[in-house]
């Protein structure tokens, strides 16, 4: 995108009002409307859940470093599973991208702040507050949620802890914090643009967290409609979920997972967009086959509500619906195919450089590739008979989620601290970080495919003897990789207090309104919308 | 350019997708349940079945019949034969025996499920006590009936039908929840 920018803009004049930098003290976070303040509040949050929810996945691998009962009880090994699944999609995940879209959406087209400034402020507030109540729960009576992060009834209702009550509204909390952040970004990238700035002009990013907020506020209103349903069979006598009052326990899953899957590509379409920023700019070539991305990702999102079945091959759905949920979520592979071509086309005869977000750009390429191809085995029906509810679906979703989700937001990361802070954050450090979380979560993660195919069960803190050599190697890989997340903060910290200062344009290939802007990015930016050709 | 009328007229419309999302997740209930009752997926079977069928007396299924209390259930609950061999088209009979062995007044609800679930929207049931709730007072046995025909046009290769019913404590419920037919 050729954009020609008023340099006026550097130092603009503010009619009306002096120009000011942030208000002073903690009540500048508590009440700030900024798009950037909100933007870091949102994405240091995301860090501290990444951090909570990673060490109950240490919890989990050291109960599994060895067969037998350890550690920890198989009841409270149930609650770390199932936090550590609930704050890992919810809490770190989810927000660390809303944060990226707060941060850079407005950079991006041009716009002075996010379209609701208050609502923004509101979304986010609400996340702590559901945090909060969720993680307290493992201090209840009774303990926090056991029932797995997909909740099944009767699980999660008849024979639930009592505190499931509290994880019902912390639900209910961080899906109206995703609806009000959903809404506010599509009113953003429609209505505030720049001038000039077509749909088609807008960087994939913008495009896929537009089409990403469309179906968040398709699908987290299901989610909320059936953890309303699970709070009326606790507590109200209803019977959605329980076959004695007429309901039925399956109804459970095909809500949730009409829900669910759209959710995943929720979890995965910005890493799409943030990395079709990244290799073109350490490729040095224009993104091959723009028009293309934005369909594939539109192609993916429709077909995204058409396979949620492919959960629940094993619960005796009729032939004819696993055969169709079966091809259609083998369709899926074909837009997610036309977008792997292209970032391999955007890099053929490239001139490429390494830096680490390129590096995390890469191999997210790869490995979310070869998270893909584990998916397209599950996806046949009678195939996945064997594979359901084994440590092989363990290995596929993280393969799509770690590499995937995480090292996408980490490549946006180390690709934006120099607008963000100013400075050029410690490359060296930076590619140890990226090494050392390859090994580890490869590590971690690989050998769970093998263990998966010879049939070891998800959700079980003891395993059968035959599964001892790999699960060991596995917790190796994933207390390495957990502590490597340490050097990540230590090199944003550093990055934050000081280092090289950073051009406008730290990346000589980049493109894109956001590095026209001075480094770090002032606290308002593009009072007087940007000209672009 | 966009104005404050073009943010508020967007927002709304948001917010009635989402408020149309959220009927819809609730809609998907009743969607489910006609689903499964107009394929017979699940096992589920459909409520009284009004139609006459003539008897087809070249062809013998058999049926056999399972009685399985929930958890938490302590009612003896058994069919009186295990298996019955019926033509299609034929009304039939069997009769389950329940005992409330406890000291107190217990309700319960018995629910059917038909195996192969492809079987199921061939299996009409006439008359079944899974129709209704079953008061039974300390100590009393009964026989409950139901009366069923298996449709002609069960498929060729089905020789086999399991009736499998769950019998669940509603005693402690608040208010009988209205159940929809079965």
């Amino acid at each position: 995108m050729g954009s020609v920018i008023d340099y006026s803009q550097k130092r603009p004049t503010y009619a009306g009002h002096a120009d000011h930098g942030p208000a002073k003290g903690l009540m500048r976070w508590v009440l700030t409307t900024n798009h950037k303040d909100i933007g870091s509040m949102y994405l240091w949050f995301s860090f501290a859940m990444f951090l909570l929810g990673g060490s109950m996945a240490m919890v989990i691998r050291a109960e599994l470093f060895q067969p037998g009962l350890q550690i920890v009880q198989p009841e409270f090994f149930n609650q770390m599973t199932t936090m550590h699944g609930l704050i890992m999609v919810f809490g770190a995940v989810m927000p660390a991208f809303v944060g990226l879209a707060n941060w850079m959406i407005p950079l991006m087209i041009g716009a002075p702040d996010m379209a609701l400034p208050r609502m923004n402020n509101f979304s986010f507030w609400l996340l702590p507050a559901a945090f909060g109540m969720l993680v307290s729960t493992l201090f209840s009576e009774g303990g926090g949620p056991n029932f797995g992060w997909t909740f099944y009834a009767p699980l999660s209702t008849t024979y639930a802890p009592e505190s499931v009550t509290f994880f019902i509204f912390a639900v209910h909390l961080m899906g109206i914090s995703s609806i009000m952040g959903a809404i506010n970004i599509i009113a953003t990238i429609l209505n505030l643009r720049a001038p000039g700035m077509t749909l088609m002009k807008m960087p994939l990013f913008v495009w896929t967290w537009l089409i990403t907020a469309f179906l968040l506020i398709a699908v987290m209103p299901v989610l909320a409609g059936v953890v309303t349903m699970m709070l009326m069979d606790i507590h109200f006598g209803t019977s959605f979920f329980s076959a004695a009052g007429g309901g039925d326990p399956v109804l459970f899953q095909h809500v949730f997972w009409f829900f669910g899957h759209p959710e995943v590509y929720i979890m995965i379409l910005p890493a799409f967009g943030a990395v079709s920023s990244i290799i073109p700019a350490f490729a040095r070539k224009p993104l091959f086959g723009y028009t293309s991305m934005v369909y594939a990702t539109a192609s993916i999102a429709f077909l995204s509500f058409i396979v949620w079945a492919h959960h629940m091959f094993t619960v005796g759905i009729p032939l004819t619906g696993e055969l169709f949920f079966m091809y259609a979520t083998m369709l899926i592979a074909v837009p997610t195919g036309v977008k792997v071509f292209n970032w391999v086309s955007t890099m053929w005869r490239g001139s490429m450089s390494f830096e680490a977000p390129m590096l995390f750009a890469v191999a997210f390429v790869i490995l979310f590739t070869i998270g893909g191809f584990s998916g397209l085995m599950l996806a046949i029906a009678p195939a996945d008979f064997q594979y359901h509810d084994t440590y092989f679906v363990v290995a596929h979703f993280h393969y799509v989620l770690v590499p995937g989700a995480i090292f996408g937001i980490f490549a946006s990361a180390y690709y934006w601290l120099p607008k963000w802070t100013g400075h050029m954050y410690d490359e060296t450090l930076a590619k140890l970080h990226f090494w050392m979380s390859f090994v580890g979560m490869n590590l971690a993660f690989f050998p769970m495919h093998f263990v998966g195919l010879a049939g070891m069960p998800r959700r079980i803190p003891d395993y059968n003897l035959q599964f001892a050599d790999f699960n060991m190697l596995s917790s190796i890989g994933a207390f390495s990789f957990g502590a490597t997340q340490l050097l990540f903060l230590f090199i944003v910290i550093k990055c934050i207090r000081g280092g090289k200062p950073a051009g406008d344009k730290p990346w000589d290939g980049a493109e894109g309104l956001e590095w026209t802007l001075p480094s770090p990015a002032p606290y308002h930016t593009f009072q007087t919308p940007p000209e672009i050709n | 350019m966009h104005g404050a009328s073009a943010n508020r007229r967007l927002i709304l419309r948001l917010l009635a997708l989402v408020l149309v999302m959220f009927g819809f997740g609730f809609a998907l209930v009743p969607i489910y349940d006609v689903m499964c009752q107009a394929f017979g997926i699940n096992g589920k079977t459909a409520g009284v079945y009004q139609g006459e069928q003539t008897v087809d007396q070249t062809r013998q299924v058999r049926v056999q019949f399972l009685a399985t209390n929930a958890a938490g259930m302590s009612w003896e609950f058994r069919p009186l034969a295990d298996e019955l061999a019926v033509h299609p088209g034929a009304s039939n009979q069997m009769l389950f025996v329940v005992h409330n062995p406890t000291d107190k007044p217990m309700t319960a609800q018995a629910i059917p499920s038909v195996a192969p679930a492809r079987a199921a929207a061939f299996f009409h049931k006439t008359e079944c006590f899974c129709f209704t709730q079953q008061v039974l007072q300390p100590g009393e046995r009964i026989e409950m009936p139901v009366r069923f025909i298996v449709d002609r046009d069960l498929p060729a290769d089905v020789q086999h039908l399991t009736l499998a019913y769950t019998l669940f404590d509603l005693t402690a419920r608040p208010a009988p929840v209205p159940v929809a037919d079965r």
